[in-house]
Formats: structure tokens, C-alpha cells, sequence
């Protein structure tokens, strides 16, 4: 009964959103006030429905409800309370019904905090919400509906894919979801903006925060996703470049273009219609995301779902939304007055080169990403681009970008004088460089060129940001919070810069045999392979193998890799859980192999300097949205 | 040396059209070195199969084919289109769901004595999963019959 109490929710809220999309959008062409003023119950009247719906599927799982397909394909009777909670949204259709339900989150919070926009705003803004809740009900309604029963009902259900169960991957998917759709308030201030064809600054100023606050969710998710896969998947890496993490890496991109150049609409009223059409680029970049993930075109671990349907139905929704804002910039932002005027040596042309390298990055992994399957659907054949395109292109397109993170943040609006900006940087220019040159010599004797550039990159920001906060702290008394985001986010960088040059250039990483009370030295540091016991968990045996690290002879850590094997109902499922010692400086890690003859084991030892910087600087990236959001300027009402 | 709108909207656009056509530039070159071809065990017999350059096969892992080393982490076993079969050799460790029978894809390239040497062995993490590619080299070899 209540599965079903579920799916007439998701209807009624289907209606509810087809009516938000459509009847506010009809009053504000008419002017008239009362189909204008529908828009915010309508918001709050579909969360209510979509939050029943949600609630139904979460109970199912709870109460191990196998009638439901759903339910009994992703969950079963040993499954631990919190990992059938994070079922819900583990897998296609659940997912897809968290989507929605984050929607309708941020419709309502918009609804809410933003009451001080003009009503016919408003409700423009809402409808376009509401449009694209159509779109994700309808293609719930018609391809993947959660509540499907089946019958007969299984005594049991199926293992949830052990890799799923995991605190990381439990709480990786709704950061990154509340990224994705949190590029839709955005997207729907643009295309409510083009519709009413008032572009003027105020709009930057409300679409900001709301643009920083996704940011700072889409960073955090895929922060949480790579510290996952390094501890979960036992290869050692941070970053695949699969084309899940591409994914959303591309909105992360476009998404970052955005907050910069809002910030020069908002600030200096230039780069209007550019913004607009990075909006509308960033939210097509989520959504595309969501079709290379849900139409199982591809070959990832990541791709669950491979129902023809589903794809071409996304496909299509997909046109439909990036054709028709796209033709709507076309006709409307000719309208579009840009109103400040600066010159070509100022912080505008810093902001505006930051847009172009940050788009080029994205130009670059979209091709690595999509050509494949452009080549793939074309039957001309099967290709795949391997990770050293991807590195290379980085490479490559970060520098200029890291020298600009340096110059452009001290750089003054509208004008600057070149010979100030010299003399300010010069001094920190000389020492970043040659400091970051020798540092490798210092390291481990030898002069490498590319990890030098690559540390002297992170000095340089980092040097720089502070240099920035230095001046600001003599010249103004109190510092604005959102100077202080962005001075926190730069630093992020400078470590995840740092972070990614120590791990690239000085890991180590083997593959082992080793029979117990054998040591092997990796890196000056001695593992020793105790031996295996065995272990069991909720629902799992494991083979746990032991080693002692020792630096010079003193301990240091313990590490305990497993080799898992989950029990479930069909064939066991083996499972690798890694064992990592963290410090800021360096993670040793190591994962079990397989067992060789009686006693020997191949084990996978890795060291891995500094690999933490690259997710403490994620981490403060994400609070310096945080922090940038707080801004007090954002609370103040305005009309 | 303030600029009007139109020069700004130009610079913009002329920006712009350097970083995207840069961006195809690096692409290709890139792209054109590290593009790996997929190979089902018909095409490499078949000798459809490039020598000196990297590229992926995928198939069944043959019953009874995996023999190890005893001292190392060799491994050698052969994979099959179910119309085809070929020997894959790789020193390392498997992944967790590699077993006989089991879809699997091998990066990897000929070496000199023209045996294929696999630096990277793909097995996904689902019982029930068959890389796309393998699957369509079973139905390929399928048809062929």
C-alpha cells in the first residue's frame, strides 16, 4: 500500500510541477497578479508531494519491502540500516527520485530566501524550476519508475554492489547531486532574466550566491568521490578520469567560470550576456552529466544503468532544454547592455582570460570525453582516450591558468597601471620560481623541471594570496567575508596544486609476493608482512593481512588490508578494502592481492607524499564558498 | 585606453575563438598518441591488430587457461570471443572479480616475440556486468557462425 501511496505522491507532484512550470509564466506575460502569486505554493505544495514519494521508497527499504523491484534488486535482509537508507539513492531510479526531491529542495529555498525579488521575477524563476521537474518526473514516470512491484516476492533481495558500501560513497552522491540540480537556480534566473529582457547587475547579485553555494556543494561532492575511490578501490589513484568523473568535473569547470564572472557583472556591471550563457552552459554541462551517467552509453565502473529508453529520453530532454534557452539567448540578448567600460590591462581582462582557460579545460576533457561515443554511435568503432591525453592537456592548460590566479586578484578594476603590478610581483615572481626549481634537487637530487614549475605554481598562488590579504588588512579594518572566501578558496589551490605535483612526481607504488615475516622496502620504508587472520563483519568475511611499517628502524604504523568476501544471496562477492596510514605528509597504503601457494600473499604497497594536501585544499575551496556566501551584503533586502 | 562596447564584445570573441581553437590543437595532437582501439580475439587473429602500439582486447577468460608463477606475479591465461581465443600475459595483481568465465578487458601490446603483454587487466565490480565491448565482440563473433 504504501509504495503505492508513493507513486500517486510522485504524480501529484508531477501535476503540481507541470502547473508551477506553466501557470506563473502565463501571468507574468498577462500581468496578472494572481496566477503570478501561485508560483511559491505551487514550490512548496510539489516538495511536500515529492518528500511523500521519497519518504514511501525510504520505508520500503527500511522495512525490506521485496515487492518493490527496486528495493529488491538494491538491498536485502543482512544489509545494515544506514547503508539501506543510502540504498535509496545507490542506484538508477532512486537516484533520479533524490534528483527531483533536491529540486524541489532548492525551488523551495529559492521560494524562501529570496523574497525580496520582484514578484514577476519570482515566478519566472519558479516556472523554469518547475519546467525542469517535468522534465525528471516524466522521465521517472515513463522509464524508471522506483515503485514498480514485482511478483512473486523474493524471500530476500539482492546485494547492494559492495563497493556502494562505504560512508564515502553513502554521502558522495547528494553532495554532487546538490551541486548539479544547484546549477539550475542559476540557469532559471538567466533564462527568467531573458524572458523578462532585464539583465541588469541586481540579477548577478541574486543568482551569486546561490551560484557559490552549488559550487560549493559540486566540490565538495567530487572531493568526496576521489578520497573514496583512493580509499575504496584499492588502485592507489585520486583521479581517473573516467568518464563518470569527467562528469562532473565539466559542470565544476563552467561552474567555476561562472562564479568569477558573475562577480564581474555584479561588481562592474560588464560581461552581461557572457554570464547568462555560461549559466545556461553550466546547468546543460549538469544535465549532460546526468545522460553520460544514466544511459549507460559508457564503459565505467560508475555505469549502472544500460536501458536504451532511458538514454534517449535524456538525449532529448537534453536538446530540448540547451536548444531552447540557447535560441532564447539568441533572440534576447541583443537587449543586453554591458555598461562598464575598462581597459584592456585590468582586473576585467583577468577574469575574462580566467572564462576562456577554464573553458578551454572544459573544451578539452568534453572531447575526451564525448568523441568516444560520438565514434562508438557512429559504428565506426571502439576507442577510448587513456588518462595521459587528460594529464597532458592539464598540464599544459593549468599554468597559464595558475600564473593568472597570481595576477589577478591584485590586479585594480576598470584600470591598472602595469608598473605597479611589476614592482608589487616581481620579488614574489623570482623567489616562487627559483624556490620551486631547486626544490626537487633538494628533494631527491635530481633537477625536474615540470615538478619544479609545478611547486613554484603553488607558491606562486599561494604567496600571492597572501600578499593580497596582507595589503587588504593594512588598508581596511574589517575584512568582508566574501574576501576572505575567496582568499581561503586561492590557498585551496595553492595545496591541491601542491598536493598534485608531490603525488605525480614522487609516488611509489608495487606490486608485491611476500611470504609472512618478509619485509619489503618501498620508499625508505620498511613493510613488513606479518600474516592473515580471518575476520567477519555485519555481512562479510574477510581475509585481514597485517603489516608492520617501520621508518629507521622505529615503528610507525599498522596497516590491516582486507580482502572481503560479502555474503549474499547468488555468488559471494569479493571485495578489496585497502589499509591507509595518513598524515599530512605522506599516506602509506597498501591493499591485498590474492593468495599465492600457502602461505604468500600479493600485496599492493603505495606511498604516496603529500596526497592529502590535494583534499585539504578541496576542502578549503569549499569553505571559501561557504565563507563567500555569508557575505553580509547578500542578507541585506533589496528590490 | 578605455575600450568602447564593440571592441571589448571583439576582444571577447577573438579570446575566445584562440582558447577553443588552441584547446583543438593540443586535442588532436594528444588525442592522436593516446587513442586506444578496442580489438575482440577475431580481429587480432585476423591481424586487424596494430604492432607496436597500445590498444585493448576483451573476452571470456577461458576455463583452466590461468597459470602463475610460483616465485612472482606473473600471470598468463587466454581470453575468448567463443569463436577466437588469445593469450594475454600480465605481471601484477588481478582485479577482485577476475575469475574464469568471467568478462574481462587487457590494455595492453604485442612485445617482440609478438605475445601480448597486458599492463592494465579491467574486471567490473558486478557479477552481472559484461563490458560493452566484450559483449559485442561475443555477438559479433556470434553472427559470424
Amino acid at each position: 500500500m504504501i509504495p503505492e501511496i508513493g507513486l500517486f505522491a510522485l504524480i501529484v507532484a508531477f501535476s503540481i510541477a507541470l502547473v508551477q512550470g506553466v501557470v506563473p509564466l502565463v501571468g507574468a506575460m498577462r500581468n496578472d497578479a494572481t496566477l503570478i502569486a501561485l508560483a511559491r505554493p505551487a514550490a512548496w505544495a510539489q516538495l511536500l508531494f515529492v518528500s511523500i514519494a521519497y519518504a514511501a521508497l525510504t520505508h520500503a527499504f527500511i522495512v525490506h519491502d521485496f515487492s518493490v523491484l527496486y528495493v529488491s534488486q538494491h538491498s536485502n535482509l543482512v544489509q545494515p540500516l544506514i547503508y539501506r537508507i543510502s540504498g535509496v539513492w545507490g542506484s538508477h531510479e532512486g537516484s533520479m527520485l533524490f534528483w527531483v526531491l533536491t529540486l524541489s529542495l532548492w525551488t523551495t529555498a529559492v521560494a524562501v530566501f529570496s523574497r525580496s525579488l520582484p514578484e514577476v521575477l519570482m515566478a519566472r524563476v519558479l516556472a523554469v524550476m518547475g519546467m525542469i521537474s517535468v522534465g525528471f518526473y516524466a522521465f521517472m514516470l515513463w522509464t524508471s519508475n522506483p515503485f514498480e512491484r514485482r511478483f512473486p516476492v523474493p524471500a530476500d533481495g539482492n546485494a547492494l554492489n559492495p563497493l556502494l558500501q562505504d560512508i564515502g560513497l553513502a554521502i558522495h552522491p547528494p553532495l554532487l547531486y546538490m551541486g548539479y540540480v544547484g546549477f539550475s537556480v542559476a540557469f532559471a534566473f538567466a533564462v527568467a532574466a531573458l524572458l523578462g529582457g532585464k539583465l541588469d547587475a541586481t540579477w548577478a547579485r541574486w543568482s551569486r550566491p546561490w551560484t557559490t553555494v552549488a559550487w560549493s556543494f559540486l566540490t565538495l561532492g567530487i572531493a568526496v568521490g576521489s578520497w573514496w575511490a583512493y580509499n575504496e578501490l584499492g588502485w592507489g589513484g585520486w583521479w581517473f578520469w573516467d568518464p563518470v568523473e569527467n562528469a562532473s568535473f565539466m559542470p565544476w569547470l563552467v561552474g567555476t567560470a561562472l562564479i568569477h564572472s558573475l562577480a564581474s557583472t555584479e561588481k562592474r556591471g560588464v560581461f552581461k550576456s557572457w554570464t547568462v550563457l555560461l549559466a545556461i552552459l553550466a546547468f546543460s554541462m549538469s544535465l549532460l552529466g546526468a545522460f553520460i551517467v544514466r544511459s549507460g552509453v559508457l564503459v565505467s565502473v560508475h555505469a549502472f544503468a544500460t536501458d536504451p529508453a532511458r538514454g534517449v529520453f535524456i538525449l532529448v530532454f537534453l536538446c530540448i532544454v540547451i536548444g531552447s534557452s540557447l535560441a532564447l539567448y539568441a533572440w534576447r540578448s541583443g537587449a543586453v547592455i554591458s555598461t562598464g567600460r575598462f581597459s584592456w590591462f585590468s582586473r576585467e581582462t583577468a577574469l575574462l582570460l580566467n572564462n576562456v582557460i577554464l573553458l578551454t579545460a572544459t573544451t578539452a576533457v568534453f572531447v575526451g570525453t564525448m568523441y568516444p561515443l560520438l565514434v562508438d554511435a557512429l559504428g565506426i568503432g571502439k576507442i577510448s582516450v587513456g588518462r595521459p591525453y587528460f594529464d597532458t592537456m592539464f598540464a599544459i592548460i593549468s599554468m597559464p591558468l595558475i600564473l593568472l590566479l597570481g595576477i589577478g586578484p591584485v590586479m585594480r578594476w576598470k584600470n591598472d597601471n602595469s608598473q605597479r603590478l611589476i614592482k608589487q610581483l616581481s620579488v614574489i615572481f623570482v623567489i616562487s620560481l627559483s624556490v620551486g626549481i631547486v626544490l626537487p634537487f633538494v628533494i631527491d637530487g635530481v633537477l625536474n623541471i615540470a615538478t619544479g614549475l609545478g611547486l613554484a605554481g603553488a607558491l606562486w598562488i599561494g604567496l600571492t594570496t597572501l600578499q593580497s590579504l596582507y595589503q587588504r588588512m593594512k588598508t581596511s579594518a574589517r575584512l568582508p567575508l566574501s574576501f576572505v572566501g575567496m582568499i581561503t578558496a586561492h590557498l585551496g589551490m595553492a595545496m591541491f596544486v601542491a598536493g598534485v605535483t608531490m603525488v605525480s612526481s614522487y609516488h611509489e607504488e608495487k606490486d608485491v609476493r611476500l611470504e609472512p615475516g618478509a619485509v619489503y622496502e618501498l620508499a625508505g620504508y620498511e613493510f613488513k608482512f606479518i600474516g592473515v587472520e580471518k575476520v567477519s563483519g555485519e555481512n562479510y568475511s574477510a581475509e585481514q593481512g597485517h603489516l608492520e611499517v617501520r621508518d629507521q628502524g622505529e615503528k610507525i604504523a599498522d596497516l590491516y588490508p582486507q580482502k572481503r568476501i560479502y555474503v549474499a544471496m547468488g555468488d559471494p562477492m569479493p571485495m578489496t578494502e585497502a589499509s591507509v596510514d595518513t598524515s599530512m605528509m605522506r599516506d602509506l597504503y597498501a591493499a591485498m592481492g590474492e593468495p599465492l601457494g600457502d602461505t604468500a600473499w600479493s600485496l599492493r604497497l603505495y606511498y604516496k607524499p603529500m596526497i592529502a594536501w590535494i583534499w585539504v585544499g578541496c576542502l578549503l575551496m569549499t569553505m571559501g564558498g561557504v565563507l563567500a556566501v555569508s557575505d553580509r551584503r547578500y542578507r541585506q533586502k533589496r528590490a | 585606453m578605455s575600450m568602447n562596447k564593440r571592441s571589448k564584445r571583439k576582444l571577447l570573441v577573438v579570446l575566445v575563438l584562440l582558447g577553443v581553437s588552441l584547446a583543438t590543437v593540443l586535442a588532436l595532437t594528444a588525442f592522436e598518441e593516446n587513442m586506444l582501439y578496442f580489438y575482440s580475439p577475431t580481429m587480432v587473429k585476423n591481424g586487424e591488430a596494430p604492432s607496436g602500439r597500445k590498444f585493448r582486447v576483451g573476452g571470456l577468460v577461458v576455463a583452466d587457461s590461468v597459470q602463475r608463477a610460483s616465485e612472482t606475479l606473473w600471470v598468463k591465461f587466454d581470453i575468448t570471443d567463443n569463436a577466437e581465443t588469445m593469450t594475454v600475459e600480465y605481471s601484477g595483481i588481478l582485479p577482485d572479480l577476475f575469475r574464469e568465465g568471467q568478462g574481462i578487458v587487457a590494455m595492453g601490446a604485442f612485445n617482440e616475440q609478438n605475445i601480448f603483454v597486458a599492463d592494465e587487466v579491467l574486471a567490473k565490480h558486478d557479477e552481472n556486468y559484461m563490458p560493452p565491448e566484450v559483449a559485442d565482440a561475443l555477438k559479433a563473433a556470434e553472427q559470424q557462425k
